[in-house]
């Protein structure tokens, strides 16, 4: 006979079927139109590429080998792949320099937010978002507009008369820099403003009565609790900027590729979608590389802060 | 310190000139972008008086209606399956106690705002490029079904968060009251639930409606939506046609994202 533990475990078990299938539709949608079709790009990775793009069913390790080795076509010797290799130190080198421009920029405002009035913190708050909400293709088209040859920022200084010629920003790493800067800024304001707004102000008040100064209190007191925001917000500006297709096509123009640029090419003229899809599988890894210790690090000091 | 009355612990000098000039300056491009869409003149940066002819040139110009049409369409079709699905996720995995498969579902369900963008227009292209020759079917179906799945976790967080707020005794009097499963749902929890719903909804829609580069992968010929247009005209001689066409696109977005907040302030 079935005791009143076995019903109650037959109905939980019953419960969590139909938990189950209640969340299955969201399930499958990204499982088969985001992320299972991860698994074969992974796959493709390893095949041989065909002559008009796809690939040959064989397997192949080369287009994990080109990703940082190039062979010679005369002699057949290994050497790096100087090309891609500057792609990726460029990708990276304007990921980490947007993600600090970003954390500059925007430790400020979002302390300068966290600290007004509850009534028009809703407000900053409200102008942080509406960027972020508008289409980010559009941004850098203004972007674009502000700063082309013929731009509104030459045109003003040649009026003006501090340049005869108008500077060549647009196409330059510059361009890709600020347009990034630009694009994802609100995402660095957002996360550190919520850890801002939980700051308990009698901590400041307690090192002012300790004769800190303005910068120790920042350094020692305000700085160290907005840890988890600081973090949060780097890897939210870090990961997208990593992974930018659209601002550094537009801004940057054919010469100056990132990595998502450099993928685009392999499935477009390179005709190389092995070499596309290992080169895919590493912006994958660093960015999962990027998130772990973003875990990691938000659990460790999340502990500290409650300790 | 000397002025010990009007010290201000919360201060730190600089960082509200700074914090100005950040909003100024997030402001100034979106700013002049609007501002050339009403230049007379065909320059987008030297003003030569008021004018609505590019309003007018692009409104008659038949690939903008036709792109902003299909990207309305597919915007429409994508958050409304979103919004059903993740509506349906955010029951399944709140006020629950932990069960095996839990974390691994929310893991699940945010990961499309994790992996980056190109990875998966990339992923798209292989996969539905293979689906496409199998079966022949080259419609809009393939871009509604990608940005439902990467619509999902915005609908899905405004959903949880509301549904997390949402007090379960209410059910329960429900229940009391002879109410059967289905009228205690249609009547207590997705009375409660509507404006989580409908803020999923609209965001769902909005990240539809911006997205770029998973389109440009996944379209076929003759699929563009507004944006994958806009992102090809660009490398031409640019009109302030781009700008009115960019003007009326952030005013639509602008609007929702109003909407939003209206509605999300209502839950206080």
């Amino acid at each position: 006979m079935a005791t009143a533990a076995d019903i109650a475990r037959q109905a939980e078990t019953r419960e969590i079927r139909g938990r189950w299938l209640l969340s299955a539709p969201a399930l499958v949608i990204i499982a088969l139109a985001s992320i299972g079709p991860l698994a074969i790009v992974l796959v493709y990775s390893f095949l041989a590429p065909g002559s008009y793009g796809d690939v040959i069913w064989e397997f192949s390790p080369d287009a994990w080998l080109s990703v940082f080795l190039k062979r010679d076509i005369f002699d057949n010797t290994l050497s790096f792949a100087d090309a891609h290799l500057s792609i990726f130190w460029r990708s990276l080198r304007l990921s980490f320099l947007t993600t600090l421009i970003a954390l500059l920029l925007g430790f400020p405002t979002a302390y300068f937010i966290a600290t007004r009035s509850a009534r028009t913190r809703e407000i900053w708050l409200f102008l942080i978002t509406i960027p972020f909400w508008t289409n980010l293709l559009i941004r850098t088209f203004a972007i674009q507009e502000l700063i082309r040859n013929e731009g509104i920022v030459n045109n003003l200084l040649i009026k003006i008369g501090v340049i005869g010629e108008p500077i060549q920003m647009m196409f330059t790493d510059f361009a890709i820099l600020l347009g990034m800067a630009y694009v994802y800024f609100p995402l660095m304001v957002l996360p550190l403003y919520a850890s801002m707004e939980k700051i308990d102000f009698r901590l400041v008040e307690a090192g002012y009565d300790l004769y800190a100064t303005r910068w120790h209190v920042l350094r020692h007191v305000i700085v160290p609790l907005t840890r988890p925001g600081i973090i949060a917000g780097s890897i939210l500006v870090f990961i997208p900027t990593l992974g930018a297709y659209v601002t550094p096509r537009v801004l940057g123009g054919g010469r100056n590729l990132m990595l998502g640029n450099l993928i685009e090419l392999q499935f477009g003229q390179g005709r190389n979608w092995p070499l596309g899809a290992a080169l895919s599988m590493t912006m994958l890894a660093i960015v999962l590389l990027a998130l772990m210790v973003y875990v990691r690090v938000a659990t460790r000091s999340g502990g500290q802060n409650h300790g | 310190m000397a002025d010990k009355g009007s010290f201000d612990v919360r201060h730190q000098s600089g960082f509200p000139i700074v914090a100005l000039i950040c909003f100024f300056l997030l402001y100034l491009p979106i700013g002049a972008l609007v501002v050339y869409a009403f230049n007379a003149g065909a320059s987008v940066a030297i003003w030569e008086g008021f004018s609505l002819r590019w309003f007018t040139i692009a409104w008659n110009n038949e690939q903008v209606l036709e792109a902003a049409w299909r990207s309305l369409r597919i915007a429409t079709s994508a958050a409304f399956i979103a919004t059903a699905a993740a509506t349906m996720a955010a029951l399944a995995t709140t006020r629950t106690r932990p069960y095996r498969g839990l974390n691994a579902k929310y893991a699940f369900l945010n990961m499309p705002l994790m992996v980056p963008e190109i990875v998966v227009s990339v992923a798209l292209l292989i996969f539905f490029s293979r689906i496409k020759l199998a079966t022949g079917y080259t419609g809009l179906g393939y871009l509604v079904a990608a940005h439902a799945a990467f619509c999902i976790p915005f609908a899905y967080l405004p959903i949880r968060a509301r549904l997390e707020m949402t007090d379960l005794s209410l059910e329960t009097a429900a229940a009391d009251l002879y109410a059967t499963k289905w009228q205690a749902f249609r009547w207590i929890t997705l009375a409660l639930l509507w404006p989580g719903i409908l803020a999923g909804l609209m965001l769902a829609f909005v990240i539809s409606l911006d997205d770029v580069v998973i389109t440009e992968f996944v379209k076929s010929a003759g699929q563009d939506t507004l944006p994958t247009y806009m992102l090809g005209q660009l490398r031409r001689n640019v009109t302030p046609e781009m700008n009115a066409i960019s003007t009326v696109f952030l005013l639509i977005s602008v609007g929702i994202v109003t909407l939003f907040f209206i509605v999300s302030r209502k839950r206080n």
